[in-house]
């Protein structure tokens, strides 16, 4: 059985077609990376899989349960897919200790000392035990992200999604958040990655998809793609990255 | 350590910056001294004195009007605690989408438009008179109460409307988050919304607090005996409007000190915002 199961996932936006039927099955342990152009859907489907955005037709199922499904109550998919913005969007008005324990004592009645001290467990395990008593404005961006992964990790989801998590970040900042997703995936979290860092796509990636206008329109494993994309418009695409010196065109 | 250029650079800055202030400075009492000369010069200037700023009346009528100020001041406290909560639970409940709350909106929405049409001095009248007259069993009949009710339902129509706008200015990205922890809707505006909303709007609900300040002096139309009222009654028996200058020279004191604290903590909010930006 699959983690992530999406059937014929077809969004408009009013009148604009952003999601094309979309099959894509993620399975467990996989890392999968979406990439193209701005535009091209790969965030929309992303929050389509936690359903933070609803879809118009067609089914996106977690370990075979329809996401939409009475079982899963009011917050379980929640508790099962957690999710990591590019703007971190960490809560300003608490503490980083806060911000982590708050869905794990509020959402899941977890008592307050326990949740505590997890959340201290998952901040030492990726270096951030230091902050844990800081506000978020008095991290770096980089920093800010990391947080924003380990609060999302809080609830000890199955399913990670990463909406280009990098892409607010400084070039300097955007290695030590790469680093704990490369951790992640050593630990065999599945994961499903928006992200406009190519090189990072084909090194941490098991499949990359292509979209483009709300399609996939190729998929592969990375070095396959990277290296011999077989559509045109795959083609075009990674020649504008490598031209933008984003990507080395021999890997 | 290079001192001398240092030294030279502060002596001509610090000239620079006694310059303009000597400039303020002598326009302004020269501007003000123009006019103080102009009015006290004039012929009607004594009868004026003796109207309005009489030393005499005002320490007459000082004890009464200063009681009706703390009656000002009471009404005022404990209208501003009722319109603070009120006003929070409307906004919530303005908040608050999804079909099931749809009635709660549709209030709100409803009663900030009907309030917030309305003159408060109406609703004082409306209020203050009209319900203790309905003799209605078990209800007050002070037309205290009901005008300091009045002045709540008016202001919370504004206080409602001044939530809101604290609110929708917290990044939608925020309630985003939040939904995706797992919290419920109502959670998300208590733990992640509103305490971010609350501090964004101190600083214009500070200038409702100076106008509420001075609305509450619409009571006095019912008989409340506030500042304003004390020195009517002075007036009457006097001829003498040195009281009504008594009462206003209160309220300045009042006021005056709230405003630079807006003026102060809007500074504030403002630094805030750009830092964030940054």
């Amino acid at each position: 059985m699959y983690r992530v199961e999406i059937e014929k996932l077809t969004k408009y936006y009013g009148e604009r077609l952003v999601l094309d039927a979309i099959d894509l099955a993620v399975s467990d342990h996989e890392v999968v990376c979406l990439i193209g152009a701005s535009g091209s859907g790969k965030s929309t489907l992303l929050r389509c899989i936690n359903g933070l955005t609803e879809f118009d037709e067609g089914s996106v199922k977690i370990d075979g349960v329809d996401i939409y499904d009475k079982s899963f109550g009011r917050n379980g998919l929640y508790k099962k897919v957690g999710i990591v913005f590019q703007a971190y969007n960490l809560f300003p008005h608490m503490t980083v200790l806060d911000n982590i324990t708050l869905a794990p004592i509020k959402v899941h009645g977890r008592p307050k000392a326990e949740a505590e001290a997890a959340a201290m467990k998952l901040l030492e395990l990726f270096g951030l035990g230091q902050f844990a008593r800081s506000y978020p404005e008095q991290l770096s961006g980089g920093q800010q992200q990391r947080v924003a992964i380990v609060r999302s990790l809080a609830t000890e989801p199955e399913v990670l999604l990463l909406d280009e998590v990098t892409a607010a970040l400084d070039p300097e900042l955007i290695g030590e958040v790469l680093k704990i997703i490369r951790d992640l995936k050593e630990r065999g979290m599945t994961m499903v990655i928006v992200t406009h860092e190519m090189g990072f796509a084909r090194e941490v990636a098991d499949r990359v998809c292509f979209l483009d206008s709300g399609r996939i329109i190729e998929q592969g494993e990375p070095h396959q793609l990277f290296r011999h994309p077989q559509n045109p418009r795959t083609q075009k695409f990674l020649q504008r990255i490598i031209e933008s010196g984003r990507l080395e065109a021999s890997a | 350590m290079t001192r001398r250029p240092g030294k030279g650079r502060r002596k001509i800055a610090l000239k620079d910056r006694l310059t303009p202030v000597l400039i303020s400075l002598v326009s302004v009492v020269v501007v003000f001294g123009a006019a103080a000369w102009f009015i006290g010069s004039a012929e009607q200037w004594p009868r004026i004195q003796l109207q309005f700023f009489s030393i005499e009346a005002m320490l007459e009528a000082a004890p009464s009007v200063a009681r009706g100020f703390l009656v000002s001041l009471q009404l005022w406290l404990v209208s501003l605690v009722c319109i603070g909560i009120w006003a929070l639970i409307l906004a919530i409940f303005r908040a608050m989408n999804g079909p099931w709350f749809a009635p709660l909106r549709v209030f709100a929405i409803l009663y900030v438009d009907l309030f917030r049409g309305l003159p408060a001095l109406l609703l004082v009248l409306l209020f203050g008179f009209g319900i203790p007259a309905l003799n209605l069993p078990g209800l007050p009949k002070e037309g205290l109460f009901w005008g300091a009710v009045a002045l709540i339902l008016s202001y919370s129509a504004y206080a409602t409307e001044v939530y809101r706008s604290g609110i929708e200015a917290v990044h939608e990205g925020q309630s985003m988050a939040a939904k995706a922890l797992g919290l419920s809707q109502w959670q998300t505006l208590r733990y992640a919304i509103l305490p971010q909303a609350l501090r964004n709007v101190v600083p214009a609900m500070l200038n409702l607090v100076v106008a509420l300040q001075k609305d509450v002096a619409l009571l006095s139309v019912l008989g409340v005996r506030d500042a304003v009222r004390e020195a009517q009654i002075y007036t009457a028996r006097t001829f003498n409007y040195s009281s009504l200058v008594v009462a206003a020279i209160l309220f300045l004191l009042a006021t005056i000190p709230l405003a630079r604290l807006t003026d102060h903590l809007q500074r504030k909010d403002r630094q805030r915002r750009l830092q964030s930006a940054l």
